[in-house]
């Protein structure tokens, strides 16, 4: 689409701005993102309550849930009022089963469904949550505004974009209540397991979750040609590739490698969703075929991916750490190079996460190496937001104690994976709460510090109103507090031996020592799920009911924050000309001590 | 914090160990560093009204000195690591004594050999769940599954190995200690994955002897 044609749409729109062209079918990147947002917000929310599920289960094994599962009236009738489930009528032979029955029967979670829980926290979380706030939301906003264009460059497809995934995300809530549960396999899908109901006992559950991956694909792949597309050619002039926010550069290389990455996991699912219906036999042994390939097929794309994960929020906290510093980005090219290198290296170290997985054990020697070797680029980032406070003049808002949570979390993060990166310490800790406590380092140490650290600072200029602030450090503090307590014990139970994906830690002798670890974390985390409904009570009042916001309330160079607030239909008043880089702060012999991309120099 | 590693009984553990506390300890040292460094910069550098930043974009000498320091610290890392993986899961000693241990949902099937120490003759003896070995002697693991993946986890042998469906694979171990431990499963392998757990008893050489007599009294 060419430039003229997106000034027709946005003309289009102006005129005629029926709720509906507006705030649904929009083809504006400004409210796409915010669909996004609204998309990722609610299942964050949903990932979440599902998260304290799992560690009620884990606290307090087998015990029935508090509330639902103490109730009277639950208890002799299997109802609870309000709850009750209408949509299962008919669907069971026996008047007094209904879906609460059928999935905690007693108000205990058990096995089965604690299986359906964990799988679906991290594949919500992951592909629903994550992706879409950061890649979604982020990635459409950001884009454009930063490189100082009207829109992105195919803006139906971009509204596609979403509509896609917001059928992807009904087909996979659907799954929840079809018979048999949902998916319960792990969000890594293993077959044989995932692949035959013989084996797992759930049955359309999974095949929706492998359709639901699939549409989600198809939308990850329409937004990431988008993305490329629109930074390759349509950067404001004098905006240079060595010219663009760190944001900016992340979000084109995540949108690169979801076009390397996720043809492969569409295959993956493809050939598993003939083994379930079609009687083909890819990963079944006893058919010729191999399940070994599945996790290859699977990590080819699963690595990449968690770098999508963490990318855009290492783009995020480096904008924002440079801002709040008031100080250029230490060492920008570094950190652009860095940042290649992980897409690059992060093609090639997929099989560390099966060193134990029965593949040639030569092949795990060479895969220790690359995994090593792309610690590397993770250090050189570290070591330059170091160098960025050093002889900084930093302010300590919000925004910016995200990103120093950001920060030293992603330090711890990637000093574990080096533990497992080794292959003989990976022997005892692999598939332990080791693992576990290393993910939720990086995905949310990392990935949802930056999330929020992005919300804060960019909230403004979304909505035009700023964020209230004095909750915001209660809900920055509580988090970081109650996510340490959360999550670093769970090195010490990996440390222990303590399995992953159990239910019942209980049933083994020599956890059960460890079992007030486990009570810890659980009221540690119902306490960090506590500090979110501060940030979602906070997101939302202020969206309605914040203070106006001025046009760059945070003092900050980037393009974004030069278009008027809120941006409206083609975001720049007259198209901007850049004149620098995005991190000219404390410039000498200026008065003021930052310099925006546009201003003449 | 390694303290809580379960009492480790296997040769090869004592160098899982090591590498394990090796780690831990440089991973400290680097953590601290930097984090050190950091709650400086923030309380050194904490906002000031009128003063500016240093005006710096960075420095490629330092640039260089960290890249190479830490793409040699990780490779050294790798390189001190392999023998002992290769020890571990790729030469394999000659064994002592084998045993055939088959997953299934949500079981481990262990098979003897017997006397004759040849698998699939009429002195072979299967029980489930239990792993009888003697201490101080090279054990080979014949590992296999009948349906899904499941893991052969010994958290005192430092010892695991995914089992897979249609293939076997050798696994080795030699326990140092006589006693009672435990065997779970450490990959998910359906609603039953948790409570998948199996006993080793390891056994001196009398015990071990006995243990045989008892079933297979006529050898
Ligand atoms: C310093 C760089 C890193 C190294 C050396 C590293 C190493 C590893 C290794 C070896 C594993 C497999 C462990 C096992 O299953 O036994 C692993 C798992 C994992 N890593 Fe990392 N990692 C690094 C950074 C990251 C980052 C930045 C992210 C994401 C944001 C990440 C996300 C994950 C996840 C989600 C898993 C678990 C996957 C699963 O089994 O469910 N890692 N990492
Ligand atoms: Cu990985
Ligand atoms: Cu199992």
């Amino acid at each position: 689409m060419t430039e003229e044609n997106i000034t027709e749409i946005n003309h289009e729109e102006h005129h005629k701005q029926s709720i509906w062209s507006k705030y649904i079918f929009s083809y504006d990147h400004k409210m796409i993102a915010k669909q996004y947002l609204l998309l990722g917000i609610s299942m964050l929310i949903l990932g979440g309550l599902l998260a304290m599920l799992i560690r009620w289960q884990l606290g307090y094994p087998d015990e029935p849930l508090p509330i639902i599962g103490l109730s009277d009236q639950y208890m002799e009738t299997g109802e609870v009022d309000g709850v009750v489930d209408e949509m299962w009528d008919g669907w069971f032979e026996d008047e007094t089963e209904n879906w609460l029955t059928m999935t905690i029967p007693g108000g205990v979670i058990g096995p089965e469904f604690y299986n359906s829980l964990f799988t679906m926290h991290a594949t919500i979380m992951i592909f629903f949550a994550i992706m879409p706030i950061l890649v979604g939301c982020f990635g459409n906003f950001l884009i454009p505004l930063m490189i100082g264009t009207k829109d992105m460059a195919f803006p139906f497809l971009n509204m596609l974009s979403f509509w896609v995934a917001f059928i992807g995300s009904i087909v996979m809530l659907w799954g929840f209540f079809v018979p048999g549960g949902h998916a319960a396999a792990g969000w890594t899908g293993y077959p044989p397991l995932s692949s035959s109901v013989e084996f797992s006992g759930v049955d359309w559950g999974q095949n929706l979750w492998i359709i639901s991956l699939m549409i989600m694909g198809i939308s990850s792949m329409m937004g990431a040609v988008n993305y490329i597309t629109t930074i390759v050619n349509m950067r404001a002039k004098g905006m240079t590739f060595f010219r663009m926010p760190l944001t900016v550069w992340s979000l084109f290389i995540v949108a690169i490698l979801l076009l390397l990455a996720i043809p492969v996991l569409a295959s993956a699912l493809s050939m598993l969703l003939f083994d379930r219906l079609w009687g083909t036999s890819f990963f079944s042994a006893s058919g010729g075929g191999d399940p070994i390939l599945w996790q290859h097929l699977f990590w080819f794309f699963g690595h990449p991916e968690v770098y999508v994960l963490i990318l855009p929020g290492m783009g995020i906290a480096s904008d924002l750490l440079s801002t709040f510093a008031r100080k250029p980005i230490f060492g920008y090219k570094a950190m652009v190079y860095a940042m290649i290198s992980i897409a690059v290296l992060g093609f090639i170290v997929w099989g560390h996460h099966m060193f134990q997985s029965g593949m040639n054990p030569a092949l795990g020697m060479t895969f220790m190496f690359s995994t090593m070797a792309i610690a590397v680029p993770s250090a050189i980032k570290t070591f330059n937001w170091l160098g960025t406070l050093k002889g900084a003049n930093i302010k300590f808002t919000v925004p910016m104690l995200n990103t120093l949570a950001f920060v030293s979390m992603f330090v711890i993060g990637g000093l574990s994976g080096i533990f497992m990166a080794s292959t003989p310490v990976d022997i005892f800790i692999h598939d332990t709460y080791y693992i576990v406590a290393h993910i939720h380092y990086v995905v949310f140490g990392g990935s949802m510090f930056a999330l929020f650290g992005g919300i804060y600072y960019w909230f403004p200029k979304m909505f035009g109103r700023g964020m209230n602030m004095t909750l915001g450090r209660v809900h920055f503090w509580m988090t970081f507090v109650f996510f340490n307590a959360t999550f670093f014990p769970m090195h010490i139970l990996g440390i222990g031996g303590h399995m992953r994906r159990i239910a019942n830690p209980m049933q083994y002798e020599y956890l059960q020592d460890m079992q007030w670890i486990n009570e810890f974390i659980t009221v540690s985390a119902f306490m960090l799920g506590l500090a979110q409904i501060i940030f979602f009570f906070n997101f939302f009042y202020s969206m309605f009911k914040g203070k106006k916001s001025v046009d760059n309330p945070w003092e900050a160079n980037t393009l974004e924050w030069v278009a008027p607030t809120p941006p409206p239909h083609g975001n720049f008043l007259t198209p901007p000309v850049v004149y620098g880089g995005p991190y000219e702060y404390g410039v000498p012999d200026r008065e003021e001590d930052w310099l925006p991309q546009d201003i003449k120099r | 914090m390694l303290d809580w590693l379960p009492e480790n009984i296997s040769t090869y553990g004592v160098k899982i160990d090591f590498l394990f506390y090796l780690i831990y300890y440089i991973t400290n040292v680097i953590f601290l560093f930097v984090a050190g460094f950091m709650i400086f910069f923030m309380i050194k550098y904490r906002f000031k009204e009128g003063r500016k930043s240093e005006y710096s974009h960075g420095n490629n000498k330092l640039e260089i000195i960290w890249t190479s320091a830490t793409t040699i610290g990780v490779l050294a890392l790798a390189v001190i690591s392999a023998p002992a993986w290769k020890e571990i899961k790729i030469d394999l000693p000659e064994p002592d004594i084998i045993v055939q241990v088959t997953a299934e949902q949500f079981n481990w099937r262990m098979l003897y050999p017997g006397p004759d120490n040849v698998f699939g003759t009429i002195d072979d003896l299967e029980i489930e769940n239990v792993l009888n070995v003697p201490v101080d002697k090279v054990v080979h693991i014949r590992l296999r599954s009948d349906d899904v993946i499941h893991s052969f986890f010994i958290p005192n042998l430092r010892l695991k190995q995914d089992a897979l469906p249609g293939r076997e694979i050798i696994v080795w171990f030699e326990a140092m200690k006589t006693g009672r431990y435990e065997i779970p499963c450490a990959e998910l392998c359906g609603f039953g994955h948790s409570g998948m757990l199996g006993h080793l008893y390891v056994h001196s050489p009398e015990d071990y002897e006995a243990w045989i007599n008892e079933n297979w009294p006529e050898s």
